[in-house]
């Protein structure tokens, strides 16, 4: 890689929270492969799934403030999204107003408030887009010093990473991870539930629904070592509802769930500080001890 | 209304615009020519009361009050899985949140969990400009059930434990992070 690449990163909610181990392995990763990052100053929730029902126009302007804050403070740089539901809200904003004018003027009439202008300029990157298509295999390859020989490990992509947008990837069937995982010395294992849904806020909402979409990905993903993510919601519905999806399933399941950049993180030998593996539920330990 | 009762069109009230006024495109929404695959597609239609191709059709015969009251909307996990696949290419799931949206502020949601669940999400966002989850948490147990709040008290403990969840104080009174912009936003919606 010749020049340096830089992103405005938006963290979104959960990865500045219950996520924070995807955000920092995310910028381990992402500074040990040479690019730039900085954080977008002063950015608020994008409404996830609940502003766009409690108001049609809201679910546009609270996505719309943050990529005004990012054309503000640099119009070159992608804005890069970690979370698939703050990605595909600022996906759906950006259409929306291209589309439509009269929208971003009355969007513009809010954002007035907080002396905010919106362009409709800024473009958003999904970081398995980032990390699928913006660094050369060889370079990432070049990082690894402890491959991921011996493990074996299930993608997963969720829904929002590739639907309804999917400019980098199939919609249905994805692979932007199997190349990056082998790259790591990892084996893929395959399955046909890849960009099946998590359960998303079912799982608060309607329990046992959202646990049995849960159980149908978990059981498709064994028998893995290990589950890679590229979204905090699919991970905590993956990480969190496994004793639930047991006694649904009557069996016991129990496969650790890491996010995509954890695991780049362990093969480049980031600090664990950075990755945080003891933050999730399902212990990492046995993936980890299955490494040659 | 059960899925297999049979609608006498004749008797009920029927508002054949109904779909005009569904966002983003509820013209669209007359092109349905009730192949089923918005129905074979989800992974929550065998919970749901009226299957989303039925849903459907009924919204195209205008039957709004029927489908703002069903619970199907509210199994929806905005998935995208039957608005790629749609072969007529209408944007369903968006216009399930624009259904959502309508049964809310009729109060005629089906699912008491869900209208507590927007309504607490959207109000603590409001407050503080981001979500905070653990106090989303106990405000959406205190707003819907609070005895369901055992059935995650295990898993928040786990969360807990783990530095995942972190205690929170609510910020009582005072303004909001985003009181303007949601007034503003308030105001524009009215004037439209």
């Amino acid at each position: 890689m010749s020049e340096t690449i830089k992103y405005l990163f938006y963290p979104g909610c959960s990865a500045d929270a219950s996520a924070l181990e995807y955000k920092t392995s995310t910028l381990a990763v992402l500074e040990a492969l040479g690019a730039e990052v900085e954080e977008l100053n002063d950015w608020t929730c994008c409404g996830a799934s609940a502003a766009p029902v409690a108001s049609e126009l809201l679910g546009l302007v609270l996505p719309a403030r943050n990529l005004a804050l990012a054309e503000q403070s640099d119009d070159q740089s992608d804005v890069l999204a970690v979370c698939s539901a703050c990605y595909t809200n600022f996906r759906r904003t950006s259409e929306a107003v291209a589309a439509d004018p009269a929208l971003l003027e009355t969007v513009n009439q809010a954002l007035e408030v907080e002396g905010l202008t919106y362009h409709g300029a800024a473009r958003t990157r999904h970081v398995m887009d980032v990390l699928a298509n913006d660094f050369d295999l060889e370079d990432i390859e070049e990082r690894v010093v402890r491959p991921l020989t011996g493990l074996t490990v299930a993608p997963y992509y969720g829904c929002q990473t590739v639907r309804p947008f999917s400019p980098f990837d199939d919609d249905e069937r994805p692979t932007s991870m199997i190349a990056l995982l082998e790259t790591l010395g990892a084996t893929v294992h395959h399955h046909n539930r890849t960009a099946s849904c998590c359960g998303t806020s079912l799982q608060m909402t309607k329990l046992k629904v959202g646990v049995s979409m849960t159980a149908s990905v978990l059981e498709a993903c064994q028998p893995a070592d290990c589950v890679a993510t590229v979204c905090p919601m699919c991970h905590m519905n993956l990480d969190s509802y496994q004793d639930r999806v047991s006694q649904m399933l009557g069996r016991t399941v129990r496969i650790p769930i890491l996010f995509l950049p954890q695991l780049m993180g362990l093969a480049f030998g980031l600090p664990e500080s950075e990755m945080m593996f003891e933050r999730h539920v399902v212990s990492v330990q046995p993936a980890l001890d299955n490494l040659t | 209304m059960s899925t297999l009762d049979v609608v006498n069109l004749t008797a009920v009230k029927r508002d054949p615009a109904f779909v005009d006024r569904l966002s983003p495109d509820g013209r669209l929404l007359r092109r349905c020519i009730q192949c089923g695959t918005c129905t074979a597609s989800c992974p929550a239609s065998p919970a749901m009361d009226l299957s989303p191709r039925q849903m459907w059709r009924m919204v195209q015969l205008g039957l709004e009050e029927e489908v703002l009251r069903s619970k199907t909307m509210w199994l929806c996990s905005l998935c995208y899985q039957c608005q790629v696949r749609c072969p007529r290419g209408i944007p369903l799931t968006d216009t399930i949140t624009r259904l959502k949206e309508m049964a809310l502020k009729r109060q005629l949601a089906a699912s008491r969990e869900s209208a507590g669940f927007y309504r607490t999400f959207t109000d603590v966002v409001r407050r503080y400009g981001r979500m905070r989850e653990m106090e989303f948490m106990v405000r959406y147990f205190l707003a819907t059930n609070l005895l369901n709040g055992l059935n995650y008290a295990k898993m928040g403990l786990a969360l807990f434990s783990r530095g995942k969840a972190r205690p929170e104080f609510p910020k009582l009174g005072g303004e909001g992070r985003l009181d303007k912009l949601f007034e503003r936003v308030a105001e524009l919606e009215k004037a439209q």
